[in-house]
């Protein structure tokens, strides 16, 4: 319905644009030269006066028609039902929306909600036709204001470079609309958790059990939020990956750009390149169905207890899937050196591997420095592989053979199982998230201000 | 001769010199040697890792494209079918086919009696083969009273056992298929009414918790709607961003700040997209939860960041002279880049964008958090509809114990690495066929 009567307002637009034009010709008298700007100008003019308004009514109408209607339909019901609490007034009006479009309902439907639901029905038409002709009222209004005022002194082009140069601006807002929505969603849901539990319990406390008790008596939900746990869960498993990753990655990018021939590199350095491309998803499969398995079968086989959701198969994973990151971070880096230090240790003697350590390696540092920041960075904020194969269960332990958790993983958890979206359960989700978001944002403000002070020393 | 000649020191010395410094060039050569292997080593590990990783994940789900049918002797019984003998639709819709399946099972073995032993022998097919008799009916109603052989869908177990992934040496107990049931397989095999034909049922089907009836084409679907949105929002609103900030920005403050915002964005952990998308679309603006629409919007704010970076190096990349010819050919900066700039960075805009594209189908994490990890049958018919994507199913099925679902999820998975080969190397003939050295 609504996207049919988007076709007709794009139909309507193309359409104005030829009305636009051929009236351009025509007040020019044929004679171009007359015209401010080019014909095409007082087309898009045309166009934009009839799409540009009725889009953005339409825009504003779809998204508040919902609410208006429900909230006339609520004060439509009898009192017993209109004064409800909210949270089952909400059951109502789904119980309502549900009978409306035919589904199955909950219960049987009586005559309360038989008579709301056709006031919903009508409420819906009625809105749907409106919708329709205050859009095409106001499209072809626009068209005709536009059609009147096409004279070959207007300047059609200025106007419209105008409205392109605002959209231009518009969209390229949307990335700090990306970074505030971000900040506020996670900051107003944790400032609600944050009045539940204190701040400090959260961040210094040591236990972790989300479940908090249905009855005074429950066992096991105590309903503890100290982060540290998890914390201390992220940091081991991110550890495990970084010794996996940072000596194969650094090694590899060392080989590919001093050591390897050209065409060796042009083959091995988009193949190492995939690992980056495959799902992270992919990469939990691999860590819970096959190395998991294997390193617990190593680890009986050499009298070691190893939990089947142990850190290390999850950290080993992780490593791997980090080493390109690594390895082209730090290949870039290692390729901004100048050749010329290189030839100096050269020339005094140095073998390759000697100029790489005493030379390369030392005046690339803070680059390589900056390039595992920002892999650390991306450790911690990986989700898939560690909800897939770490575990649940909130351990204060350095030993990788046991099983640990992680923010993300408790992040996923909390929010995909029942959704009450005011118990400290759900809210806990939004404070973790509010550190994540905070701890790798100073992370890669690090890398990245370390990256770029140490390109300009050679630049 | 006790005095030394003066050519002799010289001699010694060299030879003494000569000595210390071979041995330390043995030494630092050895050590070169070594540090070379290393390298060596680590990109061999690397690329093991990927073979590894391949290898596994075909050798686990490669068998999951074929699945095992039995062939079936049905007589479509009248009887059963249409009792009344009117051809009334309705009924013949709701007869008893699992009746019909019984009965073709106890023709192809006579001898087995009792409640138990039969109940094993009816769990060799799968319950669609109901749903399959049924089909059938409906398309050709003329095949009510004949006799067919009919290659009906085995089940799980049956499936699992005649691949050989049962242990058949295990104690019965400790298996899900019984003795009697690997002797009425091995019977069927041996006279050929076991077959393995091409697993359709994987790419048309939706998902299901009995795996033989299991297919990924809903979570096809899911990511197709959903890359839709995010193609139709990110390209559109990421090519303006790039061309604003590369061609007509002011140098200050504000669009310094929109840079900063972008790179940051890029480097944001997905999850805390996904939490954007809980709190912002469909807590405060409520939208339906599991549908594409969701899931595309949060999946093109990811992706917005990789589109614009790439649309800036499009961008930079076209010459200025390009430019001052079109200034000064007296275009306004709008035509100049319109009809000039931005057809010749197009290329490497699509290039970043479906590299980015490949990136977000392979996304999971953000559309946990808005509930695309619901157990969906139907497989979506709109941007509204419940779905769950390619990636979030083989999450949910890698939870299944099933071998069965552990080899569909392989399978599942070959298929998302198929798309992004695809998707990957359009990136790489775009960039080749299109490239152009200024």
């Amino acid at each position: 319905m609504q996207s049919f009567l988007l076709l007709t307002l794009i139909l309507l637009s193309i359409g104005g644009y030829y009305l636009g034009r051929n009236r351009a010709f025509a007040v020019a008298g044929g004679q171009i030269r007359h015209l401010h700007s080019l014909p095409s100008f007082y087309g898009s003019y045309t166009a934009l006066w009839c799409g540009l308004p009725a889009l953005i009514v339409f825009a504003v109408w779809a998204t508040l028609q919902p609410s208006v209607i429900i909230d006339l339909v609520v004060s439509g019901m009898p009192p017993e039902l209109r004064n409800l609490p909210p949270d089952q007034l909400n059951l109502v009006v789904n119980d309502l929306k549900n009978l409306v479009s035919g589904n199955i309902v909950s219960s049987t439907p009586d005559a309360a909600m038989l008579d709301a639901a056709n006031r919903y029905h009508n409420l819906q038409l009625i809105g749907n036709v409106s919708l329709w002709v205050v859009i095409l009222t106001l499209a072809i209004a626009g068209a005709a204001y536009a059609w009147r005022a096409i004279s070959p002194s207007l300047r059609a082009r200025n106007r419209v470079e105008q409205v392109v140069n605002l959209l231009l601006i518009l969209s390229s807002t949307v990335a700090i609309f990306t970074t505030i929505g971000i900040v506020l969603s996670v900051l107003f849901e944790s400032i609600l958790f944050f009045r539940k539990v204190p701040i400090t319990e959260f961040l210094f406390g040591t236990q972790w059990s989300p479940q908090t008790a249905l009855r005074a008596d429950q066992v096991g939900s105590s309903g503890a939020f100290g982060s540290v746990p998890l914390f201390a869960g992220t940091l081991l498993i991110s550890g495990i990956a970084m010794v996996v990753a940072v000596p194969i990655g650094l090694m590899a990018a060392l080989f590919l750009s001093e050591y390897a021939t050209p065409k060796f590199r042009a083959v091995a350095k988009p193949a190492l390149e995939i690992l980056a491309g495959i799902p992270t998803v992919v990469y939990g499969f691999f860590a819970a169905l096959t190395v998991a398995p294997l390193i617990r079968e190593i680890g009986a086989a050499m009298g070691l207890h190893v939990a089947s959701e142990s850190a290390l198969a999850a950290g080993l994973v992780m490593g791997i899937m980090i080493i390109p990151f690594v390895s082209s971070l730090s290949d870039d880096v290692i390729n901004a050196v100048p050749q010329s230090m290189r030839d100096g240790s050269y020339a005094l003697g140095a073998t390759k591997s000697e100029t790489i350590t005493r030379v390369l390696l030392p005046a690339a540092l803070p680059g390589i420095v900056g390039s595992i920041l920002l892999a650390v960075s991306r450790a911690i904020g990986e989700t898939m592989i560690v909800v897939m194969a770490a575990g649940l269960s909130a351990n204060l332990t350095a030993n990788p053979l046991e099983a640990v958790t992680t923010v993300t993983v408790q992040i996923v958890t909390l929010l995909t199982g029942d959704q009450e979206f005011d118990s400290p359960k759900t809210l806990a989700a939004f404070a973790l998230g509010l550190m994540l978001f905070v701890v790798t944002l100073i992370l890669n403000i690090i890398a990245l201000h370390v990256v770029r002070k140490y390109r300009e020393q050679y630049e | 001769m006790n005095k030394p000649t003066p050519a002799a020191v010289p001699a010694a010395f060299n030879r003494d010199i000569k000595t210390i410094v071979n041995a330390g060039l043995q030494r630092r050569h050895a050590a070169e040697r070594r540090f070379r292997s290393y390298g060596l080593i680590a990109i061999s590990l690397g690329l093991l890792f990927v073979v590894l990783m391949f290898a596994n994940i075909i050798a686990k789900g490669y068998p999951a494209f074929w699945q095992t049918y039995v062939q079936v002797p049905i007589s479509f019984d009248p009887a059963v079918i249409d009792p009344q003998g009117i051809r009334d639709p309705a009924a013949i819709e709701s007869a008893d086919y699992a009746a019909l399946v019984r009965a073709g099972m106890r023709r192809m073995f006579p001898a087995v009696e009792g409640r138990t032993e039969l109940r094993a022998l009816y769990a060799l097919v799968s319950s669609d083969a109901t749903y399959e008799l049924q089909r059938r009916i409906h398309q050709n109603p003329a095949l009510i009273g004949s006799s067919q052989e009919i290659w009906l869908l085995a089940s799980a177990t049956v499936d699992t056992l005649v691949k050989g992934n049962i242990d058949r040496t295990l104690d019965e107990t400790e298996r899900s298929v019984k003795d009697n049931q690997i002797g009425w397989v091995d019977k069927l095999q041996a006279t050929g009414k076991i077959e393995k034909q091409f697993n359709t049922i994987l790419f048309s089907g939706g998902d299901s918790r009995e795996p033989e009836q299991a297919g990924i084409r809903g979570a096809l679907m899911g990511s197709f709607y959903t890359l839709l949105i995010t193609f139709l929002l990110s390209f559109p609103i990421g090519v303006a961003t790039a061309v604003y900030l590369e061609e007509f920005a002011p140098k200050n403050r504000w669009t310094d700040l929109i840079e900063v915002n972008i790179n940051n964005l890029a480097a944001v952990p997905s999850i805390v997209f996904g939490l954007l998308g809980l709190a912002v679309f469909i807590n405060f603006f409520s939208l339906p939860r599991s549908a594409p629409l969701v899931g595309g919007l949060v999946l093109s704010l990811m992706t917005l960041p990789v589109i614009i970076i790439a649309g800036r190096a499009a961008l930079t990349s076209v010459p200025p002279s390009i430019r001052e010819a079109a200034l000064g050919m007296g275009a306004s900066k709008l035509q100049m880049v319109g009809h000039h700039v931005l057809p010749l960075a197009m290329p490497g805009m699509l290039t970043g964008s479906i590299i980015g594209m490949a990136r977000a189908l392979g996304e999971s994490a953000p559309l946990l958090m808005i509930g695309m990890v619901a157990f969906i049958v139907d497989v979506p018919k709109g941007i509204m509809d419940p779905a769950t994507v390619l990636p979030v199913q083989i999450y949910l099925w890698s939870d299944l114990p099933e071998r069965a679902f552990v080899e569909r999820t392989s399978a599942a998975i070959m298929v998302l690495l198929a798309f992004m080969v695809l998707m990957n190397g359009l990136a790489i003939i775009l960039r080749k066929r299109f490239e152009r050295r200024w």
